[in-house]
């Protein structure tokens, strides 16, 4: 294959820009749901009547 | 005609545009959606990674350097796409003051800017190899290192006032301002003599790539697409949880000293 470090630094970076955006987005998600859950009264009282 | 008859039409579109403006719908509509767009994305991404890297033929002239296009094309695409939506969720905000557009554009600006910024890094690795340079000031590659600057402006700019609504309307002014860049990039390889190659692929011609080519550069774009927005719904979805977070403190704060 002709130019592959181009070719690899490419495709790494195609894989890693979502990747971390991705993964960011996830951990921010879940960390504000279960903040959200310890807090919110409304979750609280769906959690105590199942 | 009755007066109430003729109103109607009118009041329907509000009603059903704002609909989509309350956070709890959205959670709902979106915590649905979201694992779906996301599992597809990131399917047909894969996908068309492998077709590109493995199978999809090298170039007679470009070798297989021309492979790159299978993620620097869909991140021009999407750096674009993204700022398009940060130009409609401006005007959500500064006209019929959504609630959900100034989060939304928000959490865009700073996907857009990686992309962007992963159009212009994939463009310099293919640049460097067919034209023996990572960098020239050419239309095409300058409008897009300005596209670049106006996310990073956007980003600065929301988060820079203490009131976060004159940040959003900052914010959008700047968005609405910066997209007449948009038709600059679009057209800057026809307006000017340019070193980058013109569109291969426009709506109204043929497209000037084999098929061979085309396809896995089609289902790139669209995985790409699916990943950015389920990154997009998944951080809009963080950031109106963070502020009923911020909004239920608040009220427990108060109530304690009152």
């Amino acid at each position: 294959m002709t130019h592959l470090p181009f070719i690899a630094a490419s495709y790494a970076l195609g894989v890693l820009v979502p990747l971390v955006f991705g993964v960011l987005a996830l951990t921010r998600m879940g960390t504000a749901r279960r903040k959200l859950a310890a807090i919110d009264p409304r979750a609280q009282r769906k959690a105590r009547a199942a | 005609m009755d007066a109430s008859a003729a109103a109607a039409p009118q009041a329907r579109p509000a009603r059903s545009l704002h609909r989509f403006a309350n956070p709890g719908r959205f959670l709902r509509l979106s915590g649905a959606v979201l694992p779906w767009v996301g599992a597809l994305g990131l399917a047909i991404t894969v996908i068309g990674l492998v077709w590109g890297l493995v199978y999809a033929p090298a170039d007679w002239q470009q070798g297989d350097a021309v492979r790159i296009m299978y993620i620097h094309v869909p991140a021009a695409w999407l750096a674009s796409a993204g700022y398009v939506g940060l130009a409609i969720c401006s005007v959500l905000s500064l006209v019929w003051r959504h609630p959900l557009a100034d989060l939304a554009a928000v959490e865009i600006g700073p996907v857009g800017a990686g992309f962007t910024a992963l159009c212009l890094a994939t463009g310099s690795l293919w640049g460097k190899p067919m034209w023996g340079a990572w960098w020239v000031w050419d239309a095409r590659l300058t409008s897009v290192l300005v596209l670049f600057f106006l996310y990073m402006g956007h980003i600065a700019l929301v988060r820079a006032f203490d009131e976060p609504e004159r940040g959003y309307r900052a914010g959008a002014i700047l968005a609405l301002i910066g997209a007449v860049d948009l038709p600059i990039i679009k057209f800057s390889v026809e307006w000017w003599n340019t070193l980058h190659q013109p569109d291969s692929i426009t709506l109204t011609g043929a497209p000037t790539m084999a098929l061979t080519m085309l396809w896995p550069l089609f289902v790139c774009a669209i995985g790409y697409t699916l990943l950015f927005v389920t990154i997009v719904l998944a951080r809009t979805r963080a950031a109106v949880m963070e502020r009923r977070i911020r909004g239920l403190l608040m009220a427990q704060a108060s109530r304690e000293a009152a």
